[in-house]
């Protein structure tokens, strides 16, 4: 009998080298206590959080957390069914308004997880004979989402517009065509350059998706994201979102102006065949959009943390994926996954959570400690997280 | 373009990715023989694409795994 698990023996040995260094396993963190949006209990000890992309820090919000209560005992833990069968409950109607306000367009469709969001429009809208022109760096979902569809395929260079063009110029006559791009990039925490190429992909005859999970609730004048920021949401023709990031719970939604699109109801199988979310995570993200909407002062708080921070780790020698912040997330970058993990180690031993991401999650096969920072980390957090920084720096010997 | 020119502009624009001076026939696999990852096969692949001006989607690279499945993709895609 072949063993079918012997495909993953390379990772399997890959993770018993890492950990018989004595580093603690990376990817099996426990949060034994949950304090606030920045602070959590890892191995008894009080740990602050920088990677949790909990932007806005809405999960302790009191209405929030009230609303969800309140829908508990109203409509109970869960709906036991599909959206288009008995799981579409007065809540889910309610954040689809929400978002279709906070975005002000036509349309919104929430879908259990903002994975089955990519999954499900991408994998319905573009069939057999259409093309999905793609950045290479784009998440798993993006890519299961092409992977289920039956369209072609056709990736180019990470925030290459002439790549872009090139591809697109040369798809055959007739064919349909879909953009798919991202907002923030989630690795690095670059943007996009979406102006430019959502020009390009409309000019060629594209229709557009733009992933915004990692820009919602503070980029853009209303949060909408870098599109708006960027003014082109209007030639945007698909946004897709998630509420496990800024919002706070989970759940993922696409809202579109197309005047077809609530045909995505009964044809979208990742939509279709799952049960809907529960109401009390409906209730939740409900308020917590509507309380984005007017989100202005901590908008401007996160980015003097992104600023902070990022000038903070400059300054001390570490490399950073990008040059300037550009959003709430920044990449340090380590030299390989040894140190990376032992770096990892000591910042957790200092009490500081952060992500270790590494390939394939990575482009370019880089191991990165991403932080993400929240709008409700105080400025005193931010020095201690730069101090935190510096001494597990020295003593991995990241930096000098 | 014939096989032997496309196969002789092939073999050009894959020298710079035969880091370890491989001897290529039509049997050489990518994965295998060439070890590419992913980035190089984006990179390989965008080098050709721009030479003979088409493209070769995931779904028909994920038919090609040798060399001369590759030159024979390029010349029918060439039509």
């Amino acid at each position: 009998m072949t063993d079918l698990f012997s495909k993953f023996d390379p990772l399997i040995e890959q993770r018993r080298a890492l950990l018989a260094t004595g580093v603690t396993d990376p990817f099996n963190l426990t949060m034994e206590r949950v304090v606030s949006p920045t602070v959590a209990v890892c191995n008894g000890r009080e740990t602050i959080l920088l990677g949790t992309y909990n932007y806005m820090g809405m999960t302790f919000d009191p209405d929030v957390i009230e609303a969800g209560k309140q829908a508990l005992d109203d409509f109970g833990s869960g709906t036991t069914g599909s959206r288009v069968l008995n799981g579409t409950y007065a809540g889910h109607r309610a954040v689809e308004e929400a978002l279709k306000e906070f975005y002000a367009m036509d349309h919104a469709m929430v879908f259990s997880t903002g994975y089955q969001a990519n999954l499900g429009i991408i994998s319905t809208i573009a069939g057999k004979g259409d093309y999905i022109v793609l950045d290479i760096d784009s998440h798993a979902s993006i890519w299961d989402g092409c992977k289920m569809g039956d369209a072609e395929v056709v990736p180019f260079k990470h925030n290459d517009i002439e790549a872009m063009e090139k591809r697109l110029k040369r798809i055959p006559e007739g064919a349909g065509k879909l953009v798919v791009l991202e907002g923030v990039y989630s690795m690095l925490g670059d943007i996009a350059p979406l102006k430019e190429m959502i020009r390009v992909a409309k000019d060629n005859g594209a229709m557009v998706l733009v992933d915004e999970a990692h820009s919602m609730g503070f980029i853009g004048p209303n949060g909408r994201g870098v599109a708006e920021d960027q003014g082109v949401l209007d030639q945007v023709d698909f946004v897709i979102g998630t509420f496990s990031k800024s919002v706070g719970t989970v759940g993922g939604f696409c809202v579109s102006n197309h005047p077809k699109f609530e045909i995505m109801r009964l044809v979208c199988r990742p939509y279709v065949f799952t049960a809907s979310l529960p109401p009390s995570v409906v209730a939740t993200a409900a308020t917590s959009v509507r309380k984005l909407m007017h989100a202005g002062n901590k908008r401007a708080h996160l980015w003097e943390n992104s600023r902070t921070l990022h000038k903070g780790l400059r300054d001390k020698g570490f490399e950073l994926g990008t040059k300037e912040p550009q959003s709430a997330i920044i990449a340090v970058i380590m030299p390989d996954l040894e140190r990376g993990a032992m770096m990892w180690e000591a910042l957790l031993r200092e009490g500081l959570y952060v992500n270790l991401a590494r390939p394939p999650a990575t482009p370019a096969g880089m191991t990165l400690l991403r932080c993400s920072l929240c709008a409700e980390h105080s400025a005193e957090q931010v020095q201690t997280i730069l101090g935190m920084f510096e001494r597990a720096g020295k003593a991995v010997g990241i930096i000098a | 373009m014939d096989r032997d020119a496309t196969a002789a502009k092939i073999a050009a624009l894959i020298e710079p990715f035969n880091k370890k001076g491989i001897a290529i026939t039509d049997a050489t696999t990518f994965a295998g023989d060439l070890e590419f990852d992913s980035l190089t096969v984006m990179d390989f692949v965008a080098a050709i694409e721009d030479e003979f001006d088409i493209i070769i989607s995931m779904n028909q690279q994920a038919e090609i795994e040798t060399y001369g499945q590759l030159v024979d993709a390029v010349v029918k895609l060439q039509g």
